[in-house]
């Protein structure tokens, strides 16, 4: 994201500002919140993760040919390009933490200072077959005919889901 | 008026109960949340799925959520169908985001009984859990957020990787996904100017400081949010305890400083405590951030102790429905800016004085 005021930098200050009870969101370079003045009495609280930041330290060291080729590594899934999400911090789908892996590693090392994870896993006992996840295959399947324009078939799955959404709903109201 | 539409007008027709005020050192720390970062495996995430994939999210979700006990009974509201008035009151009450809040794109809350648990549906990521807890309640708070992940993952599938965990839109969640945080009211450490050093501190440890609403907010009324900032390679127990053990630290300093300002200047003090409150009995307009820093003030007289003020619950829910969305929605319809700082300061002297009748306060 770049900034309001000048466009050209990256924002790396976000905030919200209350005045007389109007809310107003700013996205602003450090150089322009100087300018304009935006400090406060206890100083912020700049996220301390600060993902242009981790960009730069990292960009720096590497040559323009190199981060040409970086950038146009896509994640075969969703069609993200690694150049996009460092634009914007954010990654398409699961399957980019695979596509990104290379890249991702050292960046998640710089974010958290390590890369293993040491909390919970999902509890799954994958005998309950249950509703939900009917209902997301019902979406996806729903997707595939209007994609292959059999509308007969989309109409059915749709149909059914609306069946489901239902049930659900009067189970939950009940 | 269908049923959902009235179960929306029961929930916010009174306070958040996280703002009782009751739970363990309330008077120093003013809720205890816990917010998990969740994605369904095989969607895009939020911000690069298509309308009906997010349709899909919603309906998938609330669906698992309907098979649980953590949810049973909960209220799902889909943020497009809600006037933005009333978008906004959910904001306020800090269950939803204002991102969830702009009401564009398929999205939900659900809204367990109580509060206590609710449900952001595609957000920044397609689930985000969350768990309240009035005062500091670390444990109690993390034992609910992650029975109801544990449900809803019986019955979900999550973006999970073995190595890093839980699998995030952003790369700062990665891992755990979990945001534990205290919201610490800290106004003797800001009067004697050592609130810097004690933020330092307090960040130096890998914890981070924001304001009253979440990211990207300003410090009001001497609120501090204090968080965990890393989720890979620290488990959730990990989190918790470092969350815990600074938060123990920050208001042991805090309580310090407050002794000595009541051993030092205790007549100032009370000066300020007591012109605060009169400001807020009687005053004809008033700001919404005047009120919350006004409030701070007699917050810290009532956790000093200071005899004759309101209950610690009357501030807390003061800090509130004095939002403009609160504030619209007690009158009835719109207001200009100079007309809800008006009736704010008629709302602000009716609490008060309904508090002095209950509990003989304001002597």
């Amino acid at each position: 994201m770049l900034c309001q005021i000048c466009g050209k930098n990256p924002a790396v200050l976000h905030f919200t500002q209350i005045v007389e009870n109007k809310m107003s969101e700013y996205h602003l370079c450090e150089v322009c919140a100087e300018e304009k003045g935006f400090t406060e009495p206890v100083k912020p609280f700049k996220e301390k993760f600060d993902v242009a930041a981790a960009f730069a330290g990292m960009i720096n060291s590497m040559t323009s040919n190199e981060e040409e080729r970086v950038g146009s590594v896509q994640c075969p899934r969703c069609g993200m390009l690694y150049s996009a999400f460092k634009e914007t911090g954010r990654l398409g789908c699961a399957e980019c933490y695979n596509a990104f892996q290379f890249q991702l590693r050292p960046l998640l090392r710089r974010i958290h200072g390590d890369t293993r994870h040491k909390g919970k896993a999902p509890a799954r006992d994958g005998q309950t077959v249950s509703r939900a996840r009917q209902v997301q295959r019902l979406y996806d399947e729903l997707q595939r005919a209007v994609a292959r324009e059999e509308f007969e078939r989309a109409a059915e799955v749709r149909d059914e889901i609306k069946r489901l959404e239902e049930a659900a709903q009067s189970e939950s109201t009940s | 008026m269908n049923e959902s539409t009235a179960r929306f007008e029961q929930l916010v027709s009174r306070p958040s109960p996280w703002l009782a005020g009751d739970g363990p050192h309330a008077e120093l720390v003013v809720s205890t949340r816990m917010r998990l970062a969740r994605n369904l495996a095989t969607v895009p995430f939020t911000h690069r799925a298509r309308e009906e994939q997010l349709q899909g999210v919603v309906a998938s979700v609330a669906s698992a959520a309907s098979g649980t006990t953590s949810f049973a009974g909960a209220l799902l509201l889909r943020m497009h169908e809600i006037a933005g008035l009333d978008r906004q009151i959910l904001v306020e009450r800090h269950l939803v985001s204002h991102e969830l809040g702009d009401g564009g794109r398929p999205r939900g809350i659900l809204v367990g009984s109580e509060e206590r648990l609710s449900l952001m549906i595609n957000e920044e990521d397609h689930l985000r859990l969350q768990s309240m807890a009035s005062g500091f309640q670390l444990a109690e708070a993390w034992g609910s957020a992650d029975k109801a992940d544990d449900e809803l993952s019986q019955a979900l599938d999550f973006a999970y990787s073995e190595e890093i965990g839980y699998l995030t839109s952003c790369p700062t969640n990665t891992g755990t996904g979990l945001r534990a945080s205290v919201l610490i009211h800290l106004p003797a450490l800001v009067l004697l100017k050592e609130i810097d050093r004690v933020l330092k501190s307090v960040m130096q440890v890998g914890l981070n400081v924001r304001g009253l609403y979440g990211e990207h907010s300003n410090v009001m009324g001497n609120l501090f949010q204090v968080s965990n900032q890393t989720t890979l390679g620290q488990s959730e127990r990990d989190s918790i305890e470092s969350l815990d053990r600074v938060t123990r630290q920050i208001m042991d300093t805090e309580t310090r400083a407050r002794e000595r300002l009541v051993r030092d200047a205790r007549v100032q003090i009370e000066d300020k405590v007591w012109r605060a409150y009169g400001l807020l009995r009687y005053c004809r307009s008033v700001s919404a951030q005047e009120v919350i820093n006004l409030c701070s003030a007699v917050r810290l007289g009532v956790s000093m102790g200071l005899p004759g003020l309101c209950p610690l619950r009357v501030i807390n829910e003061l800090l509130v429905l004095t939002q403009p969305a609160h504030l619209q929605r007690e009158y009835g319809g719109e207001l200009t800016p100079e007309e809800r700082n008006v009736y704010r300061a008629q709302l602000v002297r009716q609490r008060l004085a309904a508090a002095e009748r209950e509990t003989g306060s304001g002597a």
